[in-house]
């Protein structure tokens, strides 16, 4: 599904990735760990498609596309999907709405007609209630004035109505109490599929007591320096990322 | 008449003694031209006018509407709601029309008329409401309304009464094959303890081209709330110039909304005036500037007592060579302790040939206020932009969501749903992507 290819990106001046590979496999979910600035969340937004972030060399497929060539709304349609680490509020733009554009610019992106209004809303309902969020969400602008869970929990809400072949969630465990958390990781679970492939980028293995990854990677200075199963997470918990940093190098 | 025979002194008859007044207006009509007489357009070197320059409207030519055209059914729809009953008078080009407006029924102790008719049947009482807070000293414009005085409309609240529907006061410019001058002016009396909300609707028709000098006295009487909705929709080839005088007693209340769509050149002045304690004043305002389109709005509001509020949001967004000019005038008397004053002014430049000047401008001399003032003039957020792409959603509709959520929060402080729902959708047909809601 996706296949990055030793991919170097700088922010400004500052090269950040220096040389990532990665293969990601329908059905798989990958933890991308590492300690502060190591590289993870501009991993995530040169997978968004963010401005100002410049790639200077390698690749990047998506389901035998070049991803970098297309423009972050391409990449959404295409089936990519960033779940933020802060999600931007909007004021002025109800939650409701958003997601109703969203979902039609999907739609209208495969040539299928757009959503009725009654069957849109019952879909948006049932995964209302899968988050425990009220229907009051839907009226209020899009993550203006909620709190730190509420926004994660926004952002999962979005994945579960849009269902994206690859959904690259940017540190959606930071700031969430355990409760919210067990809420945002069942969510996540329900996105599992044979068909889909999920990152999830993280800075604690407590994430991955809910979501169990098939494959864990440790990302240090711009290149993914150790790759194994799960247990590399529960071995990170215990030792901490020094270990592996040295010895890689 | 063109613009250089309107400045020679007041004609031997004023357009009011059509009307048979009393002496007492006559002589405020004749103050007012003779003001205006000696006054002229004002300078474009005054500091109220520095960024609006009259040049264009003053070397046009215009002729006195005489005589309203017939209007038809389609015309009369545009400019109203089925979902919206009110209490309606219709002008044309300045003149009252019986036939297309319907007051409908009243409670007792309230009047909405023809201010033209009230004069004609000798009304009592209006020489205290009528001309009293036109302040001539303060805008040429004011002066020349008031010289000019014919019709507009008269509205009074009896204390106590109250209006479940709105009053749509619908000022519509026709399409004549000569440029139009009308000035209207309206009197609003709310009594004691009233409650009324009143559209002060200004409209052009498909190729009206003209100049609409409005003005408009409100007058609250204690614990008085008064909605007041300045909607204008003007024509791309129309001028208009309106001042508003809003005098607020004790613990009465007016709140403003002042969307300016329409026009080629437009200037609103408000003047509020709270005189006695606990009075307040809530003032909203948008525009919307594309084209080569001009809009101006003064606002000044005068804290003369203790214990007054106001608070004030407006919103501008300019596109194309659209300018647009909002000034905000804050005076604080020095016996008005305990005010409180708060002023914000938001606005988004949507090209780099489109132009924003605002203006706080705070003159306090009480030292026990709160008072704050926030101007900003910017872009749309890139960081919006990204999210909602990162959504599916694509540029040109992310723009759009992203201004007319910023209109829309002005928008969305009316009451009156499909008024709020007329304003959303003339946004809307003007947003390339259209927005639905």
């Amino acid at each position: 599904m996706l296949t990055i290819d030793h991919l170097h990106a700088r922010v400004e001046a500052q090269e950040i990735l220096k040389g990532i590979n990665l293969e990601v496999k329908a059905g798989e979910v990958h933890a991308i760990m590492g300690p502060n600035g190591s590289g993870k969340s501009t991993l995530c937004q040169v997978l968004g498609g963010r401005e100002g972030y410049t790639v200077t060399g390698g690749s990047v497929q998506f389901k035998g596309q070049d991803l970098l060539e297309m423009a972050p709304e391409v990449r959404a349609r295409e089936g990519l999907l960033l779940g933020f680490q802060y999600p931007v509020e909007i004021p002025g733009v109800k939650n409701i709405y958003l997601l109703k554009a969203a979902y039609n610019a999907l739609r209208v992106h495969r040539g299928e007609p757009e959503a009725d209004t009654f069957e849109f809303l019952a879909l948006v309902r049932e995964k209302l209630k899968l988050m425990q969020m009220d229907e009051q969400f839907l009226h209020r602008a899009v993550n203006v004035g909620f709190s730190g869970g509420e926004k994660k929990r926004n952002e999962i809400l979005q994945m579960l109505i849009l269902e994206p072949a690859l959904a690259v969630l940017d540190e959606t465990d930071s700031g969430l109490d355990i409760d919210a958390l067990k809420v945002v990781s069942e969510g996540v679970n329900r996105l599992r599929s044979a068909q889909r492939a999920i990152i999830l980028v993280t800075h604690y293995q407590r994430l991955l007591n809910h979501i169990e990854p098939d494959h864990v990677h440790v990302l240090y200075k711009g290149r993914i320096i150790r790759s194994g199963d799960k247990t590399l997470a529960h071995e990170l918990e215990r030792d901490g990322y020094q270990g592996i940093i040295e010895e890689a190098a | 008449m063109n613009a250089a025979e309107s400045l020679t002194p007041p004609a031997e008859t004023l357009p009011i003694e059509a009307h048979r007044p009393p002496a007492w207006l006559l002589d405020r009509c004749s103050q007012a031209a003779a003001e205006f007489a000696q006054r002229g357009y004002p300078d474009p070197r005054h500091e109220e006018w520095k960024y609006t320059k009259l040049r264009t409207l003053k070397n046009q030519s215009f002729v006195t509407a005489s005589h309203a055209p017939m209007l038809d059914a389609a015309d009369l729809e545009r400019c109203t709601w089925p979902d919206l009953p009110s209490h309606r008078l219709v002008f044309v080009d300045g003149i009252y029309q019986p036939a297309l407006s319907e007051p409908g029924d009243l409670p007792a102790g309230v009047q909405i008329t023809s201010l033209a008719q009230a004069i004609a049947a000798g009304a009592v009482g209006l020489e205290t409401v009528l001309g009293t807070l036109v302040d001539a000293q303060y805008s040429s414009f004011a002066a020349w309304n008031l010289a000019q005085l014919f019709d507009g409309a008269l509205i009074q609240l009896a204390p106590d009464t109250c209006l479940q529907q709105p009053v749509h006061l619908l000022f519509i410019h026709s399409a004549q094959p000569t440029p139009q001058i009308y000035h209207p002016h309206s009197v609003i009396q709310a009594g004691q303890g009233s409650k009324a909300h009143i559209l002060e609707h200004h409209i052009g028709l498909p190729g009206a081209q003209g100049f609409c000098n409005s003005a408009t006295e409100i007058h609250l009487s204690a614990n008085a709330t008064l909605e007041h909705t300045l909607l204008q929709e003007h024509s791309e080839a129309s001028y208009h110039i309106g001042n508003l005088f809003i005098r607020a007693q004790r613990d009465s209340r007016l709140i403003s909304h002042n969307i300016n769509l329409g026009g080629r050149l437009t200037r609103h002045d408000l003047n509020v005036d709270l005189c006695e304690p606990g009075a307040e004043a809530v003032l909203n305002g948008l525009f919307v500037v594309g084209g080569t389109q001009h809009t101006d709005t003064h606002t000044r509001i005068h804290h003369r007592a203790p214990h007054t509020r106001s608070d004030e949001t407006y919103h501008g967004i300019a596109d194309d060579q659209g300018r647009g000019v909002f000034k905000g005038r804050v005076l604080v008397a020095r016996d008005a302790q305990k005010i409180e004053a708060h002023q914000h002014n938001a606005n988004l430049l949507l090209s780099d040939k489109a132009e924003i000047d605002t203006k706080p401008e705070l003159e306090i001399y009480a030292d026990d206020v709160r008072c704050s003032h926030g101007a900003t003039i910017g872009q749309l957020d890139p960081q919006s932009m990204y999210y909602l792409q990162s959504r599916g959603i694509d540029r040109e509709k992310a723009r759009d969501m992203l201004i007319f959520a910023f209109a829309d929060e002005v928008i969305q402080r009316l009451p009156l749903a499909p008024l709020a729902k007329h304003i959303e959708h003339a946004l809307q047909t003007r947003l390339p992507e259209g927005v639905s809601v």
